[in-house]
């Protein structure tokens, strides 16, 4: 991440002075700044309601049946997670959201996620590989029907938006494949992985 | 489609009765419990707030900056002798970073191209099965506190490219 956003950074500032739009760069700043105040503000309201309904899931011992249910659906994959663990449901409320498109469920559930693969965590500081492969799934986008695609093509007069569900489907599928697929090649290669 | 959607946005009510209803049944002082664990929400968000900051500033400064446009040209010129419509690769290009600015570029070249030429499909499916990798990393990795991310961001940035060239490949492929 520090490379990403070191070379992001710098190569704006160049970009901006060569361009000459360094007011529109200071201006762009704090623009940034309103925009991650009002996506944290909205996150707030959502993260909190669901870690709610979660902690009512865990009081009620309900999330411990729950992943012991879900655990082998999920095990093949994440095999170095204790029976009953609640990350277990979490992590799989949070793909079941993903796969539904409930965008706003998926980030507060995914949140918690992390949280309980944490508790697993011997280096708080380090990422441990169930989280990595819990974020590559995540970030290859596992959605059943891209309900905002084919809203926007509908609006702007498409004759048959819904041609994209099938290869959207396919490439989310192959993609999330290759994701884990490279995920374990990476892991195969660097040996202080475990 | 609609119905789909109805169905599936229906899936959370369910959710939320079938939770507040077990934990009644079990006992569970729910309404006590729900606010337990709401009061968490603030402290996670307070922690994530920094790195979605970051996100915001690179993404923002990035696109003010012209250095996007010029990305854009260079794409441009790389996509010319492949017959691929070179506004693709912006949509292609923001995704990982920011859902709002690719929705921008997606109605951009919804209008400009029309809603049924390849550039739109082609859009459209690679803004359904791409996803905004650098925020879900910030805010995921920002909720626990992780600083030692290991290989996780090449992984994901391979993902996002191969998940992007298939995305070409299919529409290519089956129109």
């Amino acid at each position: 991440m520090n490379t990403v956003w070191l070379l992001v950074v710098c190569l704006s500032i160049v970009f901006a002075v060569i361009n000459g739009k360094i007011d529109g760069f200071t201006k762009a700043m704090f623009e940034a700044g309103k925009a991650a105040v009002e996506v944290c503000l909205y996150l707030v309201g959502i993260v909190s309601l669901w870690l709610g309904l979660t902690k009512i899931l865990e009081d009620s011992g309900l999330i411990y049946k729950l992943s012991n249910f879900f655990r082998p659906a999920i095990s093949f994959l994440f095999k170095n997670i204790p029976e009953g663990h609640p990350s277990i449901t979490s992590m799989t409320l949070n793909l079941l959201a993903n796969l539904f498109g409930l965008g706003n469920a998926a980030t507060p559930l995914g949140i918690k996620a992390m949280e309980d693969l944490q508790t697993l965590n011997t280096e708080k500081n380090t990422i441990t590989f169930e989280m990595m492969l819990f974020i590559v799934i995540n970030t290859s986008s596992i959605q059943i029907v891209p309900f905002t695609a084919i809203g926007l093509l509908a609006s702007y007069g498409s004759r048959n938006p819904n041609v994209i569900v099938l290869p959207t489907i396919i490439a989310t599928v192959i993609s999330s494949a290759t994701a884990v697929g490279i995920l374990y090649l990476f892991k195969k290669f660097s040996r202080k992985d475990r | 489609m609609d119905t789909i959607s109805f169905v599936f946005q229906g899936l959370i009510p369910v959710f939320i009765f079938f939770t507040v209803g077990y934990g009644f049944a079990k006992g569970v002082p729910v309404y006590d419990s729900f606010v337990s664990g709401a009061k968490d929400g603030i402290g996670i968000i307070i922690g994530i707030f920094p790195y979605v900051l970051a996100i915001f500033i690179a993404v923002k400064t990035f696109e003010a900056s012209g250095a996007f446009d010029f990305i854009r040209t260079m794409f441009a010129f790389v996509a010319s002798p492949f017959h691929l419509p070179p506004e693709v690769f912006s949509v292609a290009m923001v995704k990982p970073f920011s859902n709002a600015a690719s929705l921008g570029i997606f109605t951009e070249i919804l209008k400009s191209s029309g809603p049924d030429s390849l550039a739109s499909i082609m859009a459209a499916v690679i803004m359904g099965s791409a996803e905004t990798t650098f925020y879900v990393l910030a805010v995921y990795l920002g909720a626990v506190g992780i600083k030692k991310t290991k290989y996780l961001v090449p992984v994901c940035l391979a993902a996002d490219m191969t998940g992007v060239v298939i995305a070409i490949i299919l529409v290519k492929l089956l129109y």
